[in-house]
């Protein structure tokens, strides 16, 4: 193998700095329009203009929009949850401290994209819920940690069970998008604990805890699972 | 199942959907790929061409291969990549059986679709044995590149079924790819927003890697 094959097989730093340029650069309904506009639709002249063929039927589209505020609210709970973690000043650990402010990052710009999008699709985006973290805080960094694992494997599991409800092919996207960030989130804190490759059965942890296979959950079961968190 | 609607699969590998057919039979492109140095003008698979079962199975016979290419990778990274540590070695195995049993998973379902599964492509991994290091790094980019081509694919893919399977699987490729750059000290997610990428683009990823 040659040299520039091999400089070719390294991450592609050129395209992700543009990437992240024009996320960074432009406001969220921007940002979201050039996520679109990522997933290779050339005949689109303007990504970021709401064409909806898919989700044409108003059932379609009243269902997506159900599913990205139920996604906002997760994303209002995980970005909520990184500020309080990060201003409590709980984590010492510098590695620890980069990847937390990241993630939360991450979680509120995931926030500003289903805002944006839902608003765009002619949707009203639901309020912040009331939270209740006080608690975790108070128990000490493994225990932040342990919630923060479990909450983005949470995160992970509801849209790979919600995925299969969307209509709207560019909304879909956009969630696949955030799905496999939040399931990086889930298996780096897993990770960070110490916990192993499968984790326990059943259970929320493990860096894969599924096995080969992640496993959804429905909105019912999620829900349920981030109720203590709920204020 | 939408694979009753695919009324004659053996037409699927001749009919044209609009963009010639041709450019979906990855082997074939992989091969052009492999030949012309990977970025022969592969047309991108338009929505159109996803509307039927056909359009799934070509997906997923593109997702197979990337998973042979991992599968591959792996097992011989494991047996030939000198200066692993032990956690390094038993994360590239556990990534390995997972990898195994997709390519089990997705040979399956195109078979259960009624379509012929892609056949493992023999594979040329150059220098990316040569060390720890350049092992971990490709590891790292096949990884982050089967997030992106899961995430592109997705979709395009029609019946709910398949959607849900590659979903299930791209789950545990971005776990993958954040523990591989972990053990890199690299930054788990670096982006908010994984990107999907077209085909043409993870060719010209993977390509150097397929010789036929």
């Amino acid at each position: 193998m040659t040299d520039s094959a091999l400089r070719e097989l390294a991450d592609d730093p050129s395209s992700r700095k543009r990437f992240l340029k024009m996320m960074g650069g432009a406001g969220a309904v921007s940002a979201f329009g050039v996520l679109l506009a990522a997933c290779g639709d050339d005949d689109k002249k303007d990504a970021g203009s709401t064409s909806t063929p898919a989700a044409s039927s108003d059932d379609g589209m009243k269902e997506d929009l159900a599913v990205l505020n139920y996604a906002l609210t997760l994303e209002f709970l995980e970005a909520r949850f990184y500020k309080q973690v990060i201003e409590s000043g709980i984590v010492k650990d510098p590695k620890v401290g980069s990847i937390a402010k990241k993630f939360g990052q991450s979680e509120q710009e995931h926030v500003e994209a289903l805002k944006a999008t839902i608003t765009k699709l002619g949707g009203t985006p639901v309020k912040a819920p009331a939270t209740k973290f006080e608690e975790t805080l108070e128990k000490g960094l493994t225990a932040v940690l342990e919630t923060a694992a479990d909450v983005e494997n949470l995160g992970a599991a509801a849209y790979l069970g919600a995925a299969g409800r969307i209509t709207n092919k560019e909304v879909l996207a956009a969630a696949l998008a955030i799905h496999s960030v939040e399931a990086r989130h889930a298996a780096a804190l897993n990770q960070l604990l110490g916990r192993g490759f499968g984790g326990k059965k059943g259970a929320l942890n493990g860096t894969i805890p599924d096995g080969a296979f992640a496993k959804g959950m429905d909105e019912a079961a999620v829900l349920a699972a981030v109720k203590p968190f709920l204020a | 199942m939408a694979s009753s609607q695919l009324v004659a699969p053996e037409l699927a590998s001749i009919k044209v959907h609009g963009v010639t057919r041709e450019a979906f039979l990855i082997r074939s492109t992989l091969a052009a790929a492999a030949t012309y140095g990977a970025l022969s003008a592969t047309p991108y698979i338009t929505r159109a061409l996803a509307e039927d079962s056909g359009g799934d199975i070509d997906i997923l016979n593109y997702a197979l291969t990337l998973e042979y290419l991992e599968a591959e990778f792996y097992t011989l990274g494991i047996k030939q990549v000198k200066g692993l540590s032990s956690d390094e070695k038993k994360l590239a195995k556990e990534i390995r059986d997972n990898e195994d049993e997709h390519v089990d998973a997705l040979a399956a379902t195109v078979k259960k679709l009624g379509g012929k599964a892609a056949k493992k492509p023999t594979f040329d991994f150059g220098g990316a044995f040569g060390g720890r290091a350049v092992f971990l790094k490709t590891a790292n980019t096949l990884e982050d590149a089967g997030v992106s081509a899961y995430n592109g694919g997705g979709p395009l893919i029609s019946s709910k079924d398949v959607l849900a399977a590659a979903g299930s699987i791209v789950q545990v490729e971005a776990r993958h790819a954040a523990l591989i750059r972990l053990i890199r000290n690299k930054p788990p997610a670096p982006l908010s927003f994984d990107k999907p990428a077209s085909m043409d683009a993870i060719l010209k990823k993977v390509g150097p890697f397929i010789k036929s």
